[in-house]
């Protein structure tokens, strides 16, 4: 599977291909033509992923291979417990919690779920939960307070779901109570967005002490073809409203809304798991160690401090 | 989407004379738009823009509603100075603030005082959709967090009368994050064991739904209002079904269990004085 951007990258590899096809088959040294032709491949490489568009980012950020939630904490904590459901009506499987090891620390961790196949997003609902997801995040979340575990989370997710079923059992009371409830928590929050921040459906696990991005993820109020539909009154202009709604992780670390990017593989999270999970676990790493000089009576205070510096207005 | 639930407020209640100049006037009569009734423009104002005929709520303006809230004289307007930038330098969005600004004669989408209801001090916020559909950017989000923030160090109750599209897209990420500012004022707010009432009046969805508004210890809303997290033509096309017609209606988050009370704007007044009331005798005996 390849993205429109990569077709030059692609072209070229073929092309790599066929010369070797045809080399070995007439028996002819090509290797001039073939090791010039890689030295462009690289070239060609760079040049597209160094200057990736903020539309070509949200395409990577919502890849199928990028990967998930579970696979970083499959990679990066030890001995994951999972636990699931609300309590009140049900378990949302594009939520995921529980509670694992994080350097031989005691951690509650929890995150979006998107599938990582079409049949596990259909179970997974696409990664868009219901309010039951925001209420077990949010038992979980108060279960690590009294435990005195830090938090981190993992957000991707295209936003909560538009469904009747979720407006009926109150989404927006779920995620609103989140957002108010993880201010007042006593032990310290990290999220980090691993894929799609999409709007409150992400804020509601991402009130938090630190955020971190990953360099290809975004974060937004509203999907770039949500915007360009609603405010360009023209759905195909989602590339230009990438743009101008500044959602890249660079984008969120200018506006000073993300306090660390997380650095990626050329072309993206996918080409090399290993390696970002690691850039992510420093990462974790580090936050946990600066929160820990914050006294666990002025957290609350420090996260408030944080919220309160967010906006741009005259008076 | 949402566009045609605020042309109604957006249309000018006074008289234009010939040439189509504002006059300033209001009409003698005017008829609802309901029962198509024709009333008596004073009355109506009496009635808090109830038809006295059907119940229709007519929408009202943040300056309408306030009139009736405070006890006379005793409303101190705070925070309206605030107004917003363009941080993302996003294309028409200054020139369409302006204008809103200029029909609503407000800075900002919400409005903010310091008053009196029946002799009970309490702090109103209320959001006016005429300003970009009472939408939430950083300026709103200062002025709500900063609303709370005074009551708090006050040791005052929250109204927020909530009446918005959502977040405002105009201002991105940081209109996203205005939800969680506000969140961490009225945490602090509540914390301190301080009475917020949320209600929700017609329209209230997004963003603003899925924060302050769902959140009062109290919630209640106006009859008839719309109240929801996505919106009605999402939800359709995205469960492929025909939604019910009362869907996203106060009365529907009633009959779900999401609201406190629905509440008729004629004893909007009363309903928040007996409130009010009820919890300030519990301030008053504290430490006694």
């Amino acid at each position: 599977m390849a993205f429109d951007f990569e077709l030059p990258i692609i072209e070229l590899e073929e092309k790599v291909e066929e010369l070797k096809k045809y080399a070995t088959k007439n028996k002819i040294d090509l290797s001039k033509e073939i090791t010039f032709l890689e030295k462009k491949i690289d070239v060609k490489r760079t040049e597209i992923y160094s200057n990736l568009t903020p539309w070509q980012q949200v395409e990577i950020a919502r890849f199928i291979e990028r990967p998930t939630t579970l696979e970083y904490i499959d990679a990066i904590f030890d001995d994951f417990t999972e636990f699931f459901g609300d309590r009140y009506y049900g378990d949302d499987k594009a939520i995921v919690g529980g509670i694992a090891s994080f350097n031989g620390q005691p951690v509650t961790v929890i995150g979006h779920q998107r599938g990582m196949s079409t049949k596990e997003n259909i179970e997974r609902n696409f990664g868009m939960p219901h309010p039951e997801g925001y209420r077990k995040a949010l038992r979980l979340m108060k279960q690590a307070e009294k435990f005195n575990r830090p938090i981190i989370c993992f957000i991707d997710t295209k936003g909560a779901y538009p469904g009747k079923e979720a407006e009926e059992r109150g989404q927006s009371e779920a995620i609103a109570k989140n957002l108010v409830d993880m201010a007042g928590l006593s032990v310290p929050i990290i999220s980090i967005v691993i894929g799609e921040g999409g709007s409150g459906g992400a804020l509601a696990l991402g009130v938090c002490d630190k955020l971190y991005m990953l360099e290809n993820s975004t974060y937004s109020v509203i999907s770039p073809e949500g915007a360009a539909s609603i405010l360009f009154k023209d759905g195909s202009l989602k590339e230009i409203a990438a743009e101008s709604l500044k959602i890249t992780g660079q984008d969120l670390y200018d506006l000073e809304i993300a306090d660390g990017l997380i650095k990626e593989p050329l072309g993206g999270a996918h080409h090399d798991k290993p390696f970002v999970f690691n850039e992510t676990k420093a990462i974790i790493e580090q936050g946990l160690k600066e929160l820990a000089k914050i006294k666990k009576e002025d957290l609350v205070d420090a996260r408030f401090d944080k919220y309160m510096k967010i906006g741009d207005f005259v008076e | 989407m949402v566009i045609d639930l605020f042309y109604k407020l957006n249309r000018k209640r006074t008289k234009l004379d010939k040439k189509g100049i504002d006059t300033g006037d209001k009409p003698i009569m005017t008829k609802c738009p309901s029962c198509k009734k024709m009333l008596y423009t004073k009355e109506l104002e009496k009635s808090v823009y109830v038809c006295p005929n059907c119940d229709y709520h007519f929408p009202v303006t943040s300056q309408e509603r306030m009139k009736v809230l405070f006890d006379e004289g005793t409303e101190i307007r705070l925070f309206d100075t605030i107004t917003s930038r363009n941080p993302l330098d996003f294309p028409n969005y200054m020139s369409k603030l302006e204008k809103d600004k200029e029909i609503a004669d407000l800075n900002e989408a919400v409005r903010v005082g310091h008053g009196k209801i029946d002799g009970v001090d309490v702090v109103i916020a209320t959001m006016d959709t005429r300003i970009r559909m009472g939408s939430m950017g950083s300026a709103v989000g200062e002025i709500l967090a900063r609303a709370f923030n005074y009551a708090t160090e006050k040791k005052l109750p929250v109204i927020v009368f909530t009446a918005s599209g959502g977040a405002r897209m105009q201002e991105g990420i940081l209109s996203l994050m205005q939800m969680a500012k506000v969140s961490v004022a009225i945490e602090r707010h509540s914390n301190a064991g301080l009475l917020y009432i949320a209600y929700m009046t017609h329209p209230t969805t997004g963003g603003v739904s899925a924060s302050f508004a769902s959140v009062g210890d109290i919630n209640l809303a106006e009859k008839g209002a719309l109240i929801g997290f996505a919106g009605r033509r999402v939800i359709e096309e995205t469960i492929r079904e025909k939604l019910p017609d009362d869907f996203q209606t106060a009365e529907f988050l009633l009959e779900h269990g999401q609201l406190d009370r629905v509440v008729n704007r004629k004893e909007m007044r009363i309903t928040l004085s007996n409130i009010l009331k009820l919890h300030c005798n519990g301030v008053k005996v504290d430490g006694v």
